[in-house]
C-alpha cells in the first residue's frame, strides 16, 4: 500500500503480548508520537477446520472445545447448538438451564480473569510511578504477586465449581450435548450450586464493586455511574478504582472504536448496532481472505502475496463489526451501555464497564436458573442426527458472537467453520483494503517507546483469544 | 488455563509454597515485547538460569519444516526453534497437556500442520528432540499428559522437581509421572456398581456404565481423575460423558466416534488391557444375569428411580 509520507514514520514491531490467550504481533507505524496504521497477525495456524472433515458430526463435541482452554465451553455451546439444529430438538428446561449456567460461569470467570490479571496490571506498571494511584495499583494489581490476582484466584476456583457440579469438569467437558446435559442434580446438587453462587456473590459485592449487584445494574447513565463512583474512595473496590484510573488516563477517549456492534444473543437480546438496532442476518456474514494466508477458506498459504495474518477477516455485508460484552449490553438496550455508546463510543473505558455491568448482570440471572431447576425431571433428549443436512450454531462467548456453521454428507461432516469473537476483533485488512476493528481502533493511540503502555490497553481492551481465532 | 485454579489458590501461591518463581509465563506476567525477549535472551545467553522450563501445545513443524504455523510473536522465529533452545539451557523440560507431550488434536488426521510433541509424536519417540534427548537434570521430557491436565498433576510435579524427587523411576514408560498414571481414571468412578454389574447407560444423562454404549476408556486410560476429582467434585465419567483417554497418546484418532462404543459381534472392542477377553466376556455375562432390579432399572433413568432397600428392622 503506497501513502504520502509527509512525516517520518517508523515501523515497530510488538510481541509476544503477554496476558492475552494465545499468540499476538501488532505491527505499528507510528509518526509524531501517535500510530498511524496498525496491523494485527496472528502467527499461528492450527487446522481444525481441516482436522473435523470426515469425522463424525457428535466428535464436533470432542473436538471443537479444544481448539481453546479458556473458551472451551463457549466452543462445546456453538457446537452443540449446529448439532441441534440439525437433528431438530427440543432441548427440556433443565438442560437449557444447566447449559446456560455452564456459560454464564465460563463467560463471568473470562470477564474477571480479563479484569484482574489480564487489564489491569497494566496500570501498575513502573510507567505510571508517581501517580497518586499507583501504589494501590501496585499492591493491588502487579501481575502475579497482586493482592487481587490471590484473591480472584480462590474466588474463581469455587465458582468453576459449578462445572464440576453441571459440566463434570472444566476445560473441555462433553456435558453440553445437542438434546441437552450429561449431568443431572439431585436436591443437594442444586442447593451447592445456589452455595457456589452465594460465595461468588460475597466476592464480588466486597472486593469487586464494593456495593450490591442490583445497585450496579440499576446504573442507567455515565453520570449515575459517577456518582455513584464518588460515592466511596477509589481504593474501596476494584471497580471504583478502574473508574478513577480510568479518569486519570483518559481511557473514555483512547481506542475507540467504529461503533457498529454485533451480538448473536443468547442470555441478552441479539441484533446489529450502528447507532439504531437491526436484525442479524447470519447469511450476510463473509470472510474474507486477502490479508490471510489462507487460500481457500481451510487451506493455509504461507507465501501469499498481501497476506500478514493466520486470521480470515469477517464481515457483515462488507461491514467491520465489534463484538463482546458492551456489543451485547448496548444491542440489549441496557441505559447504562447505550448512553457509554452514544456519549465515548467504544473505548478502553467503555469495554471494561461493559464486562463488569455484565458481570452485575448476569450472577443474579444464573440464581434464578439454579432455583429454576427441577430435580428428577428430563435433562438431555435423545437428538438422532440426520445423515445430510446443514447447519449453524450461534452463541455469545465471553468475548462475543461465535458461529459454527456444519454440513453433514452421508453421516460425516462435509465441511466445518468456525468464526470466533476474536477473529471479528482482530481481523486483518478485509478485501475492500478496510482495517479490522483493533486495527481501527489503535489509530491516534500515543505510541512513545518500544511498548507503549496506551496500546497495550487498547489491545487488551478487546480481551483477545488469539487460540480461538486461528483455530 | 486449566492450571490457574490449582489447589483453591491460584497456580502462583501454590507453586510459590515450594519455592518455585516463575519467571515468565505468556498469561500471567506483566512483560510483553522487549521486555520478555530480554527474559529469553538472558536464558539462551546463560545469565539467567532456567530450573524448569514448561512448554504447551504441540510443535508445529510445518509448513515445509519452516515452523511458520507458529512463530513467537516479535522475534522471526518458530515455536519449535525456542523450544530446543531453551530446553537445552534448562535443567528439567516439561511438556504440560496431551499436546506438547504427544503431539495431541493438533497432529489428527490428516495432521494439517505437520504437528508432533516435544519427545514424542503419538507413542513414537522422537518428536522435536528425539528419543536420546535428555534435560541437564538427566531426565527426558516430562509428560504431564491430560487435555486438559489435572491442575493438580501440574502443581505436584513441578512441586516435586523443584525438590529433588521426581527421578525416572518416578515416571512411566511414555515419561508420565506415575504418581497420577500408574491409576486408572476408572478408579473411584460413581459408577462403578454400575459397571460391576454391566448395567449399561444408552442415552446420555442415564446412570449407568458407559463402557458398553457411549464410549467409555476409563478402564485403559490412566489417570486417577475419579480419585482426585476436578472442579470440586468433578469428573468427567461422573459428568454423565465418556472417558476419551485423553492422557493416552493417540487419543485424537479414536477408532470410532468418541462417544461410541465400538463392537465386534455385539461385544465391546477395548476391554481393559490387562483381562484375557474370554473372562471378562464370561464375567459380564454372568453379572448380567445376576443384575438387581434396582441397577438394571436406575441404569436407564436420569435419576434414581429405584431407591435402595432398606433393611427390616430386627424384631
Amino acid at each position: 500500500m503506497s501513502r504520502p509520507m509527509t512525516r517520518p514514520m517508523s515501523r515497530l514491531i510488538m510481541g509476544p503480548f503477554n496476558r492475552v490467550e494465545g499468540d499476538l504481533e501488532v505491527h505499528l507505524d507510528i509518526a509524531d508520537g501517535v500510530v498511524r496504521e496498525a496491523r494485527i497477525n496472528a502467527p499461528l495456524y492450527r487446522g481444525f477446520e481441516q482436522i473435523l472433515q470426515g469425522r463424525a458430526p457428535l466428535d464436533a463435541l470432542t473436538i471443537a472445545p479444544r481448539i481453546c482452554g479458556i473458551c472451551s465451553v463457549s466452543q462445546s455451546a456453538a457446537a452443540a447448538a449446529a448439532l441441534g439444529g440439525l437433528a431438530g430438538v427440543e432441548v427440556p428446561p433443565n438442560g437449557r438451564l444447566a447449559a446456560d449456567l455452564v456459560l454464564a460461569c465460563e463467560t463471568i470467570a473470562d470477564h474477571l480473569t480479563h479484569f484482574t490479571l489480564f487489564f489491569m496490571p497494566d496500570v501498575a506498571r513502573a510507567a505510571y510511578a508517581g501517580q497518586p494511584w499507583h501504589d494501590h495499583a501496585v499492591a493491588r494489581f502487579t501481575a502475579i504477586k497482586g493482592a487481587a490476582s490471590a484473591e480472584f484466584l480462590a474466588a474463581r476456583a469455587g465458582f468453576l465449581h459449578i462445572m464440576g457440579t453441571l459440566a463434570g469438569k472444566w476445560p473441555h467437558s462433553l456435558a453440553l450435548q445437542p438434546g441437552g446435559t450429561t449431568q443431572p442434580v439431585d436436591m443437594g446438587g442444586k442447593v451447592r450450586l445456589l452455595s457456589i453462587l452465594g460465595a461468588f456473590r460475597g466476592y464480588l459485592e466486597s472486593r469487586v464493586f464494593g456495593d450490591t449487584l442490583e445497585r450496579i445494574t440499576a446504573l442507567d447513565s455515565p453520570a449515575a455511574l459517577a456518582a455513584w463512583a464518588a460515592e466511596a474512595p477509589p481504593a474501596s473496590s476494584d471497580f471504583r478504582f478502574f473508574m478513577h484510573v480510568a479518569e486519570a488516563l483518559g481511557f473514555d477517549r483512547l481506542g475507540r472504536g467504529g461503533g457498529r456492534f454485533l451480538s448473536h444473543g443468547g442470555f441478552f437480546g441479539g441484533g446489529v448496532w450502528d447507532g439504531a438496532l437491526s436484525f442479524f442476518n447470519p447469511a450476510q456474514v463473509i470472510e474474507h481472505l486477502d490479508h490471510a494466508w489462507m487460500s481457500t477458506p481451510t487451506r493455509p498459504d504461507a507465501d501469499k502475496p498481501g497476506a500478514y495474518s493466520w486470521c480470515k477477516a469477517p464481515r457483515l455485508d462488507g461491514r467491520v463489526m465489534e463484538v463482546g460484552a458492551l456489543a451485547r449490553q448496548v444491542i440489549d438496550g441496557h441505559p447504562l451501555a447505550r448512553a457509554l455508546a452514544a456519549d465515548e463510543g467504544a473505548t478502553v473505558r467503555s469495554r471494561v464497564i461493559g464486562r463488569l455491568l455484565e458481570t452485575a448482570r448476569l450472577l443474579p440471572m444464573m440464581e434464578d436458573w439454579a432455583r429454576s431447576l427441577r430435580p428428577r425431571e428430563p435433562f438431555c433428549a435423545e437428538a438422532p442426527l440426520p445423515d445430510t443436512g446443514t447447519a449453524a450454531g450461534l452463541v455469545e462467548a465471553a468475548r462475543g458472537a461465535l458461529g459454527h456453521w456444519m454440513t453433514v454428507e452421508n453421516g460425516l461432516i462435509k465441511s466445518y467453520q468456525i468464526v470466533a469473537p476474536t477473529t471479528w476483533n482482530f481481523s486483518p485488512r478485509d478485501d475492500a483494503g478496510v482495517a479490522g476493528a483493533v486495527e481501527q481502533a489503535l489509530v491516534g493511540t500515543p505510541a512513545e517507546g518500544e511498548t507503549p503502555v496506551a496500546v497495550q490497553h487498547v489491545i487488551r481492551s478487546f480481551d483477545p483469544c488469539m487460540a480461538c481465532t486461528v483455530h | 488455563m486449566a492450571a490457574l485454579e490449582a489447589d483453591t489458590v491460584g497456580l502462583p501461591a501454590a507453586l510459590a509454597r515450594f519455592g518455585v518463581r516463575i519467571l515468565w509465563h505468556p498469561t500471567l506476567s506483566e512483560e510483553s515485547g522487549v521486555e520478555a525477549h530480554a527474559i529469553l535472551n538472558a536464558v539462551l545467553d546463560g545469565r539467567q538460569p532456567l530450573d524448569i522450563l514448561c512448554v504447551e501445545g504441540s510443535v508445529l513443524r510445518g509448513p515445509g519444516g519452516s515452523g511458520r504455523f507458529q512463530m513467537l510473536a516479535g522475534t522471526g522465529r518458530s515455536m519449535a526453534w525456542w523450544a530446543e533452545a531453551l530446553a537445552a539451557k534448562a535443567r528439567h523440560t516439561v511438556a504440560v497437556g496431551s499436546c506438547a507431550a504427544f503431539g495431541g488434536l493438533p497432529t489428527a488426521a490428516p495432521n494439517p500442520t505437520d504437528a508432533c510433541g516435544l519427545q514424542y509424536l503419538d507413542d513414537e519417540a522422537g518428536g522435536l528432540f528425539g528419543p536420546a534427548w535428555r534435560g541437564a537434570g538427566g531426565l527426558p521430557v516430562v509428560n504431564i499428559a491430560g487435555c486438559a491436565p489435572h491442575p493438580g498433576w501440574i502443581i505436584e510435579t513441578l512441586a516435586a522437581l523443584a525438590a529433588g524427587m521426581l527421578g525416572l523411576d518416578d515416571l512411566d514408560t511414555l515419561g508420565r509421572p506415575r504418581f497420577w498414571a500408574d491409576h486408572l481414571a476408572h478408579h473411584g468412578c460413581g459408577r462403578n456398581e454400575f459397571y460391576e454389574f454391566k448395567a449399561s447407560a444408552e442415552a446420555h444423562a442415564d446412570m449407568g456404565c458407559l463402557m458398553e454404549n457411549l464410549g467409555c476408556k476409563a478402564t485403559q486410560a490412566p489417570g486417577d481423575c475419579n480419585l482426585r476429582r476436578w472442579n470440586g467434585d468433578g469428573s468427567c465419567t461422573d459428568g454423565g460423558y465418556a472417558c476419551i483417554a485423553c492422557t493416552v497418546p493417540g487419543f485424537q484418532d479414536s477408532a470410532a466416534a468418541f462417544q461410541e462404543t465400538p463392537k465386534v459381534a455385539g461385544i465391546p472392542v477395548g476391554l481393559p488391557l490387562d483381562m484375557p477377553k474370554a473372562w471378562f466376556v464370561a464375567l459380564a455375562a454372568l453379572s448380567k444375569s445376576a443384575t438387581p432390579a434396582r441397577v438394571r432399572r436406575n441404569a436407564r433413568a436420569d435419576h434414581v428411580v429405584v431407591p435402595p432397600q432398606n433393611r427390616k428392622p430386627k424384631p
